[in-house]
């Protein structure tokens, strides 16, 4: 209960604050926001001992039961840990952001979308309904989105959203495939539920596509290689936004879904070779485009992709042990996905520092290119030490709690060498290497923001203001978390066994007692393969940090139109396009061809239906005998319609046109259909006027001028639809395919009240259609309003770019 | 050339109470005989619109005084919150009440929730209808 508040207090919060914003000018709006994440920060920290012994937490609130999808969260050992990464690290970002972002910003905004992400993101952790993850899913990308977009005034940050949200929604949406064939599969959306059936489903013909496209919704989530092109992009978004979205929280839901979900897929010979090949690539790229870029904000995003990259492939390589089952000599790979939960805090820790360090030289410097910064170690010593701490760590130097996760994934690696499942043994020793050199490049680009921001000549503002350190209280955050990378290093152990070992069991249910589960981890493990590594990669690295300029010329190698940034580009060019083109093809902007469009498909679907299905059958035997009176308003609504075909002006059309009108009501009245008639014969008055009004805004009416042909095809579609209605509301009488429904509402009086059947049924029985179709008229009025009060006039300027 | 409509502006003077008399009967009638929030919506709309024919936009704004954009947005509010209020009680969605009221000169008479939808129905006909036509009449 208490977690299903959690994930809704953020949403009650982000629709509170822009009117709460105005009442407190005096105060920034954040210090209010800050209490979210901290409450909800305090509340989950309660629950840490008792989810460490093993227990879990779930409370379900029913939604829609009749389509099996209820508001159920989970709290476990897995989720712990993300809600403590997306509340603790909230906390600290709002702090930063409260300093960072001036109070003419536009707050309310930021903070709104801000918490709107928070619940989304909670939610996704604390779901266990498919279903209600996925909307929560989709809900951090629209977020995301509004929040890369936060300084919509430029042109980068509106394209930089465009792309994350395009890239990620189309994942999500696979994604949403993928949990849907699931559910076909198992019958359930529940995780829990599908994690206990689904050993009977591993041979389902569903089995391998839900998977696949289910991993493409995670790694297009977590910027995995192909689909890392969003990252860089989406640091045009305020510094703030991208510590926490984009390096901590966010990025980590695919990671997030990929863990949640090893019990389902993992021991498959696919997922292994998809999660793990998929993240090796994206480490080694990651960090080997790192390297060339000279934006520090763009050269982290790169290590994100890289470290993301990290960490995914060491889920994948603990999914091993699923198909080696479970003993002694398979702990060793399960040590692998303790090593990537482990990572995974590690890299929120320095990542969001070094962050929030980029955060400060911008925010001091208003530059953060290296090939501009310099010196700046004496200047800012506080940032510099954020620096250096951040740096080290993701480089895998002691002593930082980089070191410790890096040698447990140098172990992994180096232990895939020895498995002969999955064809591994011809390929195996290719995971060490790829770790190994992904690692260098790591070091290369940790050096590159230590000495080129901070050695080296002193940077000078070009009209000679003096650099100072920043502001107390931007610092605060890095520090805390420059803290937590020292303090994990030292006691790396409160952490795994109070934090981790509940989430190994989450993964490995039933596996193995959680204490075999969940190793100690200790600093130092004698020399092995792994320090051996780890003392290779600082040598070469700064081999080739020494040597930079003269090896960088590798990058032009590629010519910049094969990259994917290019490919996503054209794809979405040609997109744009060819759907163009094809909207050319058939939007004429003349009417005539829409109502032909209309009426050529219905003479096809409908007409073609009653074709098929032999509707046609006619006898006069029941009909009722045709008055005189009845035979003389036909005849006059005949000659109205005939000669609306001979007319010269439109006022004569449209009066001829009423004539119809008002015949087909005094019908409605003949037949006792008194509601009908009333409704006819105000909406013809209407529309009438509705009419004459149009006309006015239409050129003179001319003898159209169009070819014979044209001609002709058009009185045949014309006398086709005519034909199709006479003939079926000849039919409709003799049509016995389905079941009359008039009996639903023969008893309208006991079950709704009303004698008038009419209204019961639009009131009462129907009440759902009505309600929606005055939603619908509504909004076609106000598209009316739109189209004609908001267009652009001559001389006005275009408000798009 | 000036318009002569002697005859259409006294007519209206006289009908617009009929018609908007009307408009009030058919909405309550609805429920048990011909009328209801639809139609009642409509003749009300079409009253409207012959003030709009016999008067100008401005003589006919000052007497109501209303932006008939909001009318609609309202009509919609109540229709869709009606349908949310039997929630409240633990209801389905949408689930309609009625009671039996005896009341001083009407004798007995029924109070139905359906009213409230049938009241929201009609404000957004007349809404989007007075939408519509003001707005294509103002386009130059």
């Amino acid at each position: 209960m208490t977690i299903n508040l959690a994930i809704v207090i953020p949403f009650i919060m982000a629709a509170i604050i822009p009117f709460i914003y105005r009442r407190f000018p005096k105060i920034h709006i954040g210090w209010i926001v800050l209490l979210v994440p901290i409450t909800l920060f305090v509340m989950l920290l309660r629950l840490v001992p008792s989810v460490a012994k093993g227990d879990t937490y779930s409370h379900t609130y029913n939604w829609i039961p009749s389509l099996d999808i209820n508001f159920t969260t989970y709290l476990d050992g897995l989720s712990m840990i993300f809600g403590l990464l997306i509340t603790g690290v909230g906390s600290l970002v709002i702090l930063y952001s409260i300093f960072y972002l001036s109070a003419k910003e536009s707050l309310q905004h930021f903070y709104c979308y801000l918490l709107l992400f928070m619940g989304a993101m909670l939610g996704v952790v604390f779901s266990d309904n498919l279903m209600v993850l996925y909307a929560f899913w989709e809900l951090t990308s629209v977020s995301s989105f509004l929040l890369i977009a936060f300084w919509h005034h430029r042109k980068a940050s509106r394209a930089g959203a465009q792309k994350a949200m395009l890239i990620t929604v189309t994942g999500g949406v696979s994604m949403l495939v993928g949990f849907i064939m699931l559910h076909m599969m198992t019958g359930s959306y529940s995780v829990h539920e599908i994690i206990h059936n689904v050993s009977q489903y591993t041979d389902h013909q569903l089995f391998i596509p839900a998977m696949v496209l289910i991993l493409f919704g995670a790694f297009t989530k977590s910027a995995q290689f192909p689909f890392h092109i969003w990252l860089p992009d989406a640091m045009e978004a305020p510094t703030p936004v991208s510590a926490y979205l984009h390096s901590a929280t966010m990025v980590k839901a695919g990671i997030y879904l990929v863990a949640r979900l090893t019990p389902v897929f993992g021991g498959d010979a696919v997922w292994f070779w998809l999660v793990t090949a998929v993240g090796l690539i994206t480490l080694f790229w990651g960090s080997f485009n790192a390297v060339k870029q000279t934006d520090l904000k763009a050269l982290l995003a790169f290590s994100t992709v890289s470290q993301l990259g990290l960490i995914m492939s060491l889920f994948g390589m603990g999914s091993v042990a699923f198909k080696l089952g479970y003993s002694d000599s398979t702990i060793i790979y399960t040590q692998a996905t303790f090593a990537a939960l482990f990572h995974l805090v590690n890299h929120s820790t320095f990542k969001g520092a070094l962050f929030m360090m980029v955060g400060i030289v911008d925010h001091e410097l208003g530059t953060r290119d290296v090939r501009r910064l310099g010196g700046l170690m004496s200047l800012m010593p506080l940032t510099f030490t954020v620096a250096v701490i951040g740096s080290l760590s993701m480089a895998g130097m002691p002593p930082f709690n980089g070191f410790l996760s890096k040698e447990m994934f140098f172990a992994a690696a180096v232990h895939m060498r020895d498995l002969d499942i999955f064809s591994l043994s011809s390929v195996g020793v290719l995971f060490p290497v790829v770790a190994w050199i992904a690692s260098i490049f790591t070091f290369v680009y940790c050096m590159i923001i230590i000495f080129q921001a901070f050695f080296g000549k002193p940077y000078e503002h070009s009209d000679g203001r003096s650099i100072h350190e920043a502001p107390i209280g931007m610092l605060i955050s890095p520090l805390i978390l420059c803290v937590f990378v020292v303090g994990i290093f030292v006691f790396p152990n409160v952490l795994g066994q109070y934090i981790l070992k509940p989430a190994m069991t989450s993964i490995y249910p039933g596996f193995a007692p959680a204490d075999v589960l969940a190793p100690k981890i200790y600093a130092w493990h004698g020399i092995n393969t792994e320090l051996l590594m780890t003392i290779g990669v600082v040598i070469v690295g700064l081999l080739l940090y020494r040597k930079l300029k003269t090896w960088k010329p590798v990058y032009r190698l590629f010519p910049y139109r094969f990259s994917f940034n290019e490919l996503f580009k054209s794809l979405l060019e040609g997109l744009e396009s060819g759907s163009n083109k094809m909207t050319a093809g058939y939007m004429t902007g003349s009417l005539r061809s829409y109502v032909l469009y209309i009426y050529v498909f219905f003479i096809i679907a409908v007409g073609g239906f009653f074709f098929m299905s032999g509707g046609f059958a006619y006898s006069s035997a029941n009909d009722a005998p045709v008055e005189i009176y009845e035979l003389m308003l036909i005849i006059v609504m005949l000659l109205a319609g005939v000669s609306m075909l001979f007319v010269k002006s439109r006022l004569t059309a449209i009066l001829l046109n009423g004539v119809i009108g008002f015949g087909v009501s005094i019908f409605f009245v003949i037949f006792r259909a008194p509601d009908l008639a009333l409704t006819q014969l105000v909406v013809e008055s209407v529309t009438t006027v509705l009419f004459l009004l149009c006309f006015y805004f239409l050129p003179e009416w001319k003898r159209e001028d169009s070819s014979k042909s044209v001609k002709i095809s058009n009185a045949v579609v014309a006398g086709a639809v005519g034909a199709l209605v006479v003939v079926m509301s000849f039919a409709v009488m003799y049509y016995d395919e389905f079941d009359s429904i008039s009996a639903y509402f023969e008893n309208a009086y006991e079950l709704a009240g009303g004698a008038n059947i009419v209204n019961t049924i639009l009131g009462d029985f129907r009440g759902f259609d009505t309600m929606l179709e005055v939603v619908v008229l509504f909004i076609a009025g106000l598209g009316v309003y739109t189209l004609i009060k908001l267009k652009v006039r001559k001389g006005d300027t275009d408000v798009e770019d | 050339m000036k318009i002569n409509d002697v005859i259409l502006r006294t007519v209206t003077k006289i009908v617009i109470f009929i018609i908007l008399t009307l408009s009030v009967y058919l909405f309550f009638a609805g429920h048990y005989s011909p009328g209801g929030g639809f139609i009642g919506g409509l003749v009300l709309a079409s009253a409207v619109v012959l003030m709009y024919l016999t008067s100008d936009i401005e003589t006919v704004h000052k007497g109501m005084p209303f932006d008939f954009k909001l009318v609609a947005a309202l009509g919609v509010l109540i229709a869709t919150g009606t349908g949310f209020a039997s929630v409240i009680f633990g209801k389905d969605f949408m689930t309609q009440a009625a009671m039996k009221l005896n009341l001083p000169i009407f004798g007995e008479t029924e109070l139905a929730s359906v009213v409230l939808f049938e009241a929201g129905v009609a404000l957004t006909v007349v809404g989007v209808v007075v939408t519509i036509i003001l707005s294509i009449s103002e386009d130059e």
